[in-house]
């Protein structure tokens, strides 16, 4: 086995470990505006430029819509681009976001999870990530600030394949993660820079009828997303389906990548499986939250009950078959949604969990909590009555209140 | 202009595209026509200059201007700003 490479212990929040991942990750061009609770990031960064520690172009621009299309524009050149936003400024960049899906621009973003306004709120939830769903974009989620030090490098491996040249969002839960002082370890910035390497291009055939790198540059012009109608906007669009099918083992294969050098892995990179093997009784939850539930879990196994736990780090691309295959022995599911999918009946990532068992061979029961809006505190205690639930509805056989909202009074 | 539509494995990503744009004919969309007074028309090239189609073509060796009807889309700013009225808007129909 290769060994690891040695590493430093330092303490940094999460949007500060990630503004160190971005420093080591050789990136040409950060554009970016500030906005609880992703300041951080945009601040160390900009110091980091300042004190000439990197040689990066900080572009300093008027809203999050523009941070996104200097972006885009910069990965179209052929520069790796990174930019960092959270709730409303998210929101504000919607409309690029699927601009930087359809142009393949592998950006790679870092998203500070935060509730969206009205009323106002600046904590975690997962509402902003979760409304850009569709946006086409990869979306990793960290489970504490290490992992989103270790995610921010991976993305940009992921980003830029070649088989999938898909941007990456990489969210970090807002205040829990973003603004709390962990040990981080971190890899020496040559080891990075070698992990990450040199941005690859594909060929394409251009207007002129040469082939050239699939960039933007004056010596092989090319013109990329212009227009297409309903003869070819249909077939882009499954291209960029392909881009995701292509992920789930990407996004593998740098994760077991990474482990040779950090000597850290997060599950298979897709699924984190937490006494998954024999469980009865499992919940899935994304982020910050799924450290507090580990120590639940482990509490009930002590106990004796049969209790795991699925975190779900990638949520796009939905690893569809890792999932089905680490719950094939649960009997009953309860499903973890920081977010709200109004008149939806349930949340985002419990809609996915029912849809993927609809065709399986067996089918567990499925409870869906929406817990954690706004920031609210999720203490182990209602994690573990989240189980007792499970439990109960094993010896009843049956799902009495399939959608349930975990601290919420009255 | 006719041409195979690919499949979505054949082409490039992100609507990169493969063929240039001279092969669209854009003069088809326009409902009127430029049309020239030779005698009234003093060589002054002000329309080569305010055509924002790039359509209207000097040729130093005719000393002479020329329409591309082809690319023209029939605005009329030409016309607007002929000095001496040498060149009028017809309808298309009514041009040929």
């Amino acid at each position: 086995m290769q060994k690891t490479v040695k590493q430093e212990m330092t303490a940094l929040a999460g949007d500060q470990a990630v503004a160190y991942a971005v420093k080591q990750s050789d990136v040409d061009v950060v554009a970016a505006y500030p906005i609880t609770p992703q300041t951080i990031i945009v601040e160390k960064f900009s110091e980091y430029v300042a004190d000439g520690e990197v040689e990066t172009e900080f572009v300093c621009v008027e809203s999050e819509h523009s941070a996104m299309a200097a972006s885009i524009a910069a990965s179209a050149t052929g520069a790796r681009a990174f930019t960092a936003t959270a709730s409303a400024g998210l929101a504000l960049m919607h409309e690029m976001l699927f601009v930087a899906s359809g142009c393949r621009t592998p950006v790679v973003m870092a998203v500070a999870n935060r509730a969206l306004s009205a009323p106002l709120n600046i904590h975690g939830d997962h509402s902003d990530s979760m409304a850009q769903r569709d946006s086409g974009w990869i979306q990793l989620y960290a489970e504490n600030s290490q992992e989103a030090y270790d995610s921010i490098i991976q993305a940009f491996r992921i980003a830029e394949n070649l088989d999938v040249l898909l941007p990456v969002m990489v969210g970090l839960d807002g205040f829990t993660l973003s603004h709390t002082l962990e040990n981080v370890e971190t890899l020496p910035e040559e080891a990075v820079k070698e992990f990450v390497g040199v941005r690859k291009f594909p060929n394409v055939l251009t207007h002129n009828g040469k082939t050239a790198p699939f960039k933007l540059d004056p010596a092989n012009p090319m013109t990329m997303g212009p227009i297409a109608l309903q003869n070819y906007y249909f077939e882009f669009k499954r291209q960029q389906e392909e881009g995701m099918e292509h992920a789930v083992n990407v996004i593998q294969e740098v994760n077991n990548e990474y482990a040779k050098i950090s000597g850290r892995s997060y599950g298979n990179g897709l699924v984190e499986k937490y006494c998954l093997e024999d469980a009865e009784v499992a919940a899935i939850c994304l982020g910050s939250t799924a450290g507090t539930m580990k120590t639940v879990v482990d509490d009930l196994r002590q106990e004796g009950i049969k209790a795991g736990l699925l975190r779900l780090r990638t949520f796009r691309p939905l690893p569809v078959e890792e999932i089905r295959s680490a719950l094939a022995n649960v009997k009953a599911l309860a499903v973890m949604d920081k977010c709200m999918s109004f008149g939806g009946n349930g949340g985002p990532v419990f809609h996915e969990f029912r849809h993927l068992f609809y065709d399986a061979a067996k089918r567990p029961y499925i409870v869906n909590y929406i817990y954690g809006l706004g920031g609210r505190d999720t203490s182990p205690r209602e994690l573990r009555s989240i189980y007792e639930t499970l439990q109960g509805i094993l010896q009843t056989g049956c799902v009495e209140k399939p959608i349930q909202y975990l601290g919420l009074r009255g | 202009m006719t041409h195979h539509n690919k499949n979505w494995k054949e082409i490039a990503p992100a609507g990169v595209c493969s063929k240039s744009s001279i092969g669209f004919l854009t003069g088809d969309w326009k409902t009127y026509t430029p049309v020239r007074d030779p005698e009234k028309c003093t060589r002054c090239v002000l329309c080569v200059i305010f055509c924002p189609d790039g359509a209207i073509k000097w040729h130093p060796e005719k000393n002479d201007i020329e329409f591309d009807y082809n690319f023209c889309k029939g605005c009329g700013i030409c016309a607007n700003q002929c000095p001496t009225n040498a060149i009028t808007m017809r309808l298309e129909q009514e041009s040929k």
